[in-house]
């Protein structure tokens, strides 16, 4: 039965990867192998490991999101933010690492989508690990030659005359968008807006939109 | 559009005609988790860079990007820098892994961390 997938999907919605339960693969050997001779010759520790996995999956796009929406409310930060998103970043006390981050505003004269057409290079720091799509083939090659199109398959339908500028990320330079300020939430909290930030509104494939009342 | 002659390698996609972009997503695994976590902590303790890592994934060529999922790459990719950067060797590498494959048939079984 196609849609019989139920029983294999995570509180998240997902299915899970396969895992511990099916057969040892080649790969996962070697990952089990490559760990123990690091630890074994004190390269690291299965604690540090395990802190590296704990931080990592403690990453979601709520730290973007509280990033656009202090932008959102306080015209200084998001001045400060666009001119260096890294230090920006760590002034709100978020661990970004070495990457070099830089905001991109969407407005009503400008449209702006991120993507990383030769690897997958991503705000992993500010939004956690890229979703799948990000790193295929089918958004890495089209999103440069007719974002309109890719934009409209998210959903967002732009108007002709809306110009979009495409972002090609590298390894050492993170681009992230700051999407609109939805109309209608001039009386939202900062940590009310913050909700309406969704990770695909900074990536630039979806927008924020104002909770329906 | 013929990227045989265009001057480009297979990995640099950008421009290609490419068909519908997939919904599809899955949470990580505990395997797929540790091998991002190797990756950032041996970059961090100066054993290879992420330009180490992208220049194995791209010598690994288009048919691994298409049969093999992002983190078995990656796993692949670690292990070659690892290599090169003497932080073990290949003989060291085979006979852990004739010791790993022999404790078990799952992840679970196989893998002594918790």
């Amino acid at each position: 039965m196609p849609h019989d997938h139920h029983d294999h999907v995570s509180p998240s919605g997902h299915p899970y990867r396969a895992d511990d339960d099916t057969p040892l693969s080649y790969w996962q050997t070697m990952e089990i192998a490559v760990r123990e001779l690091l630890v074994e010759k004190d390269i690291t520790t299965a604690e540090e490991i395990n802190t590296q996995i704990d931080a990592m999956d403690a990453r979601s796009p709520a730290i973007g999101a509280a990033l656009v929406a202090r932008a959102w409310c306080d015209p200084e930060f998001k001045t400060q933010l666009l001119a260096d998103a890294s230090a920006a970043s760590r002034e709100m006390g978020f661990d970004i690492g070495p990457m070099h981050l830089i905001a991109l505003e969407n407005t009503a004269d400008t449209h702006n989508i991120v993507v990383c057409t030769l690897c997958s290079c991503y705000p992993r720091n500010l939004l956690g690990l890229p979703p799948d799509w990000y790193k295929s083939r089918a958004y890495r090659s089209r999103t440069v030659k007719e974002p309109r199109k890719v934009l409209s398959e998210f959903g967002v339908n732009l108007p002709n005359s809306m110009p979009i500028r495409v972002h090609d990320s590298t390894a050492d330079m993170r681009y992230f968008v700051i999407p609109m300020r939805p109309d209608g939430t001039e009386d939202l909290s900062q940590d009310a807006l913050a909700a309406l930030v969704t990770r695909d509104s900074m990536i630039g494939t979806g927008i924020a939109t104002a909770p329906i009342t | 559009m013929d990227t045989q002659t265009d001057g480009r390698r297979w990995h640099d996609m950008g421009g290609q005609d490419a068909g519908p972009i997939s919904d599809d997503q899955h949470d990580f695994s505990l395997w797929e988790k540790r091998v991002d976590a190797l990756m950032i902590l041996c970059s961090g303790k100066g054993y290879f860079t992420v330009d180490g890592l992208r220049r194995v994934l791209e010598d690994m060529g288009e048919e691994a990007f298409e049969t093999m999922s992002y983190y078995e790459r990656w796993i692949a990719s670690i292990n070659q820098n690892l290599i090169e950067s003497s932080a073990y060797t290949t003989e060291e590498l085979a006979t852990k892994m004739a010791e790993v494959e022999a404790r078990g048939t799952t992840y679970g079984d196989a893998s002594l961390g918790k």
